[in-house]
């Protein structure tokens, strides 16, 4: 078949991101051809800073180099601008600057010319030395002119102009910057963070002339002290404003906004709007409103009248683009929400949304002036609308992603400014400010990654998401606790660039595009039952998934459809395939069920044989009350099982995402304290959740009274029992971050404590993600929200009741079903001979 | 010469699963099936940290590691970015509805 052709315009992040997203969905679909005016291959546009402040060099920021072209088919003409499109012919022309003329034909024309510095019409601006700041020779002529001369003027305290003004200063150049609004950064910052960051900046050398409007640019010869270019052409010599003041200038940068350049998109007769807004005119996807054929992404883009300048969102177009153009024809794009983080090493601000209030808004501040930290963050109607952080802006994606996901802070206000990573994390040393931290820091204590290796990963591999980091260094890819450093880092590496994905759209693995959300509920609505319908449906990359996917396929589909759709043991970790908890060195545990923390002399006398019969190595008490017998040889397994069956025993699911253990104290039977029977309330519980599978794994508690001696508090569902019934906690962790348990309701009688709590838990079973504890799939959805369907609504809650009963109703001891053939087959190793 | 062995009939692994062959030497072999019916053997001891592959998940050609959730290719043995290291593998092959391995 022959393929169609597709036709790039513009070299940049933008165009080259969507041919990369394209290249995944349909590698074989277009010739794909590209002309870029600069004659590299692709860069990353925005780590121009670092280079130019001397962190970087150049080779370290491309992101395609020309064998990425040659390895994917591409023919690429760098140095050749294109300088029309014909419309009528589906052809481009583009010259070089030799006058050399190159042709090409389109199919599918994809234009993503970018967008070009402003440089406001004023005398001089064409002298010798007054630059704008976009590329690669930019940035060259800038270190060049570091070299040779002494004071730079940057005019525009944006985020561009105060990064080139740290690289020339750093570079040795005396810099002066310009602004002419009365605070720096006032797009992005408030008053207030902007004070603080210009007094930073000054105290590092910084210059500041604000409120200052530029009159002319002066030729050398003309100013005090000015200095003639090398070949004696006339070079800017300084700087004059409106009020009359002078300052020398030898380098004159302009950073005082950016354009887009649609002028060739214009010429070929693409709607490119009038007044204001500028730009070529895309739909949502990402389609010319004037041609279907011609698509366009980037800065040169206007949608629904809004041109980003930021590259995340660019990304997101280059994603819909991407998909349209694979004839897929899924997704929209309906435009994004940005934060912005400044590239200088050392000072960490961060701004997202409208945070410059108005009507119906109400804002909280937390300001510390000396210790140098202000937050603010604006809400209405009790969501995040804006945020401005400067100093700690650890919380800085965690505002952002309440922003994006439109989540109600009213539960969390009174300890919203103190962040979400405050109590309990574990792993390093409570540290949550990544940039104070030294290279040499480690940052995921799971896998022994450095600060230094994330940084130096991102920068040369080129990554853009969490996921990219994970994948590439193994940080955050274990137990998660540092997820939150990492993603700081990856924040201020890339700074604006950097778009924390909601959890809500993030896809389950790289086998899908689709999130856990959207899988749960096509399993729902479809009806499917099997882990082929459900790749089938959803279109999955990978013909059998991965061990990401397949795990969670498999519970969706068991939790969505008990009975009917068959349990898939390939589909499940090691550990819920053999009925016991692998250990390092691959022999196995084995933790008999003991409902509620009760034993009994019998029980113990078979334990004791068992573990002297198999020479256990390790017999030891877990945290869950339970004996764990460590060191099991895999073969051993079924034989140690009959045995404890025998004995009347079963599995103690020590190993499993599914209810693991109740927790009691001895309660009223025997404490002088205890108010309620906690014990025998236990052994209901976990008698009524035997062999329970979850989203994670699950964990109880019951303590006769509030002194609480079972530790209630940080259990799944904890259960407290007092004079006049039982409190009913929920959500509480123990683990990676220690998460007290949140007050859920109050009960009188043993079977309301059943009741509740089997419908929290199958509310939880039929809602929560795949690997979400109870704790995140509370923050998520709010207990406002769980209270409703467990709490006031009583139908569901006996509704969800009756179906978590329905679901275990022939629920079996997992160890005895395993010890029948043909399941014992796999604990069976086959011999050969010498 | 020939040094294959007869080792058992292939449905004697469960497909995207695999079977533990026990030599008197050398160390345990990991015996592998995926969805299409295809074998393979590799050492069955990570080379990270000596995990057991024969444990792991089966998913394309590939496998990972029940330990630390490093990802091998079946074919040859080679770890798979970014993680770097390789686990022998061995020549494995299907007559007859019964699996043949050379070890």
């Amino acid at each position: 078949m022959k393929k169609m052709k597709l036709v790039l315009v513009g070299n940049g992040m933008a165009g080259v991101r969507t041919v990369e997203e394209l290249l995944k969905l349909a590698p074989d679909l277009y010739d794909i051809t590209v002309f870029g005016a600069e004659p590299h291959g692709n860069y990353n546009r925005i780590l121009l800073s670092p280079v130019l402040a001397g962190e970087m060099t150049l080779p370290e920021i491309m992101l395609n180099d020309l064998d990425w072209y040659r390895d994917n088919g591409i023919t690429l003409h760098a140095g050749r601008q294109v300088t029309r499109i014909d419309r009528v012919r589906r052809k481009v022309i583009a010259e070089a600057a030799d006058g050399s003329v190159t042709e090409a034909d389109y199919d599918r024309l994809l234009l993503a010319t970018g967008s070009t510095p402003f440089i406001p019409p004023i005398p001089g601006n064409e002298l010798p030395g007054v630059l704008g700041y976009r590329d690669i020779a930019d940035t060259e002529a800038m270190i060049e002119a570091a070299a040779r001369y002494r004071h730079a003027v940057v005019i525009g305290a944006g985020l561009l102009g105060l990064e080139a003004a740290n690289g020339l200063m750093l570079r040795g150049m005396d810099v002066t910057v310009v602004h002419i609004g009365d605070w720096i950064m006032e797009r992005q910052l408030d008053r207030a963070a902007a004070d603080m960051l210009q007094a930073s900046l000054e105290a590092r050398g910084m210059k500041f002339l604000l409120a200052r409007q530029t009159e002319a640019l002066l030729p050398a010869r003309n100013a005090q002290g000015g200095m003639r270019g090398e070949d004696g052409a006339e070079r800017v010599g300084a700087v004059r404003f409106k009020d009359g003041m002078e300052i020398p200038a030898d380098l004159v940068v302009v950073a005082a906004g950016i354009r887009p350049n649609f002028a060739l998109a214009e010429s070929a007769g693409l709607y490119c709007g009038s007044g204001r807004v500028r730009g070529i005119h895309v739909s949502d996807t990402l389609q010319t409103v004037t041609d279907p054929r011609i698509y366009a992404v980037g800065e040169c883009v206007a949608h629904r009248g809004i041109a980003y300048g930021l590259v995340a969102p660019l990304f997101e177009q280059g994603k819909v683009c991407a998909n349209h153009l694979a004839n897929f024809g899924i997704g929209r794009y309906e435009g994004s929400v940005t934060s912005t983080k400044l590239k200088v090493t050392g000072i960490d601000v961060f701004s997202a949304g409208d945070f410059g209030g108005g009507p119906g808004t109400e804002e909280i501040v937390l300001h510390d002036k000396q210790g140098g930290v202000y937050k603010r963050v604006v809400l209405k109607d009790d969501r995040i609308v804006g945020s401005v952080l400067y100093g700690d802006t650890a919380d800085g994606s965690w505002y952002f992603q309440l922003m994006k996901d439109r989540q109600s802070v009213a539960e969390i206000r009174d300890h919203l400014m103190f962040g979400q990573n405050k109590l309990g994390d574990a792993g390093h040393k409570g540290e949550n400010r990544a940039a104070s931290m030294p290279d040499t820091a480690e940052v995921c204590g799971c896998n022994g990654v450095c600060k230094g290796t994330i940084v130096k990963a991102i920068k040369e591999q080129g990554l853009f998401t969490l996921d990219e980091v994970k994948k590439h260094t193994k940080a955050a890819s274990s137990c998660g606790s540092c997820t939150g450093l990492v993603e700081q880092i990856l924040a201020s590496t890339v700074g604006g660039a950097y778009q924390a994905v909601s959890a809500t759209d993030k896809p389950v693995c790289a086998c899908t595009e689709h999130s856990h959300k959207v899988v749960r509920e096509a399993i729902f609505k479809l009806h499917l039952t099997s882990k082929e319908a459900v790749f089938e449906a959803l279109n999955w990359r990978t013909p059998n998934g991965c061990d990401k996917c397949r795990p969670a396929v498999n519970y969706y589909l068991i939790s969505s459809w008990p009975h009917e759709a068959r349990d898939d043991p390939q589909s499940r970790f090691i550990n819920e395939r053999a009925h016991a908890n692998i250990q390092k060195d691959g022999t196995y545990s084995v933790v008999p069920r003991m409902w509620g923390g009760l034993t009994t002399p019998s029980e113990l006398r078979a334990i004791a044989d068992a573990a002297e019969k198999y020479q256990v190595p390790t017999v030891k008490v877990t945290g869950g009350q339970r004996i764990d017998l460590l060191g099991i040889k895999k073969e051993d397994l079924p034989y140690i099982w009959a045995d404890l069956n025998a004995a009347g025993m079963v599995s103690g699911h020590a190993y499993g995402k599914s209810i693991r253990t109740v927790k009691t104290c001895v309660g009223a039977e025997h404490c002088r304290f205890g108010t309620q029977l906690a014990m025998d309330m236990g052994v209901k519980l976990e008698k009524m959740l035997f062999d329970m599978y979850a989203p994670h794994k699950v964990k109880l508690a019951v303590s006769g009274c509030p002194r609480n001696c079972a530790e209630a508090g940080i259990k799944d569902v904890g259960v407290i029992g007092v004079d006049s019934g039982y409190e009913l906690y929920v959500g509480g962790n123990g683990g990676i971050k220690t998460e007290v348990a949140q007050y859920l309701c109050k009960v009188t009688t043993d079977e309301e404590v059943m009741e509740y709590s089997g419908a929290f838990l199958q509310l939880y079973r039929e809602e929560g993600w795949y690997l979400e504890r109870t704790v995140h799939w509370l923050a998520r959805v709010g207990l406002d929200y769980v209270k409703a369907r467990v709490v006031e609504d009583g139908d569901n809650r006996r509704r969800l009741h009756a179906r978590l009963l329905d679901a275990l109703k022939d629920a079996r001891d997992p160890w005895e079903t395993s010890r029948e053939a043909p399941a014992v087959k796999q604990f069976i190793p086959i011999k050969v001979e010498a | 010469m020939s040094n294959w062995k007869r080792i058992c009939p292939l449905d004697d692994i469960p497909r995207l699963g695999a079977r533990v062959v026990q030599r008197p030497s050398g160390g345990d072999i990991a015996l592998f099936r995926n969805a299409e019916d295809e074998v393979f053997a590799l050492h069955d001891k990570c080379a990270h940290k000596g995990g057991p592959l024969s444990q792991g998940i089966v998913h394309g050609r590939k496998v990972t590691c029940p330990l630390h959730g490093w990802n091998f290719n079946l074919q040859d043995g080679q770890a798979l970015a970014p993680d770097v290291g390789s686990c022998a593998s061995f020549e494995v092959k299907v007559e007859g509805g019964e699996v043949w391995l050379v070890a």
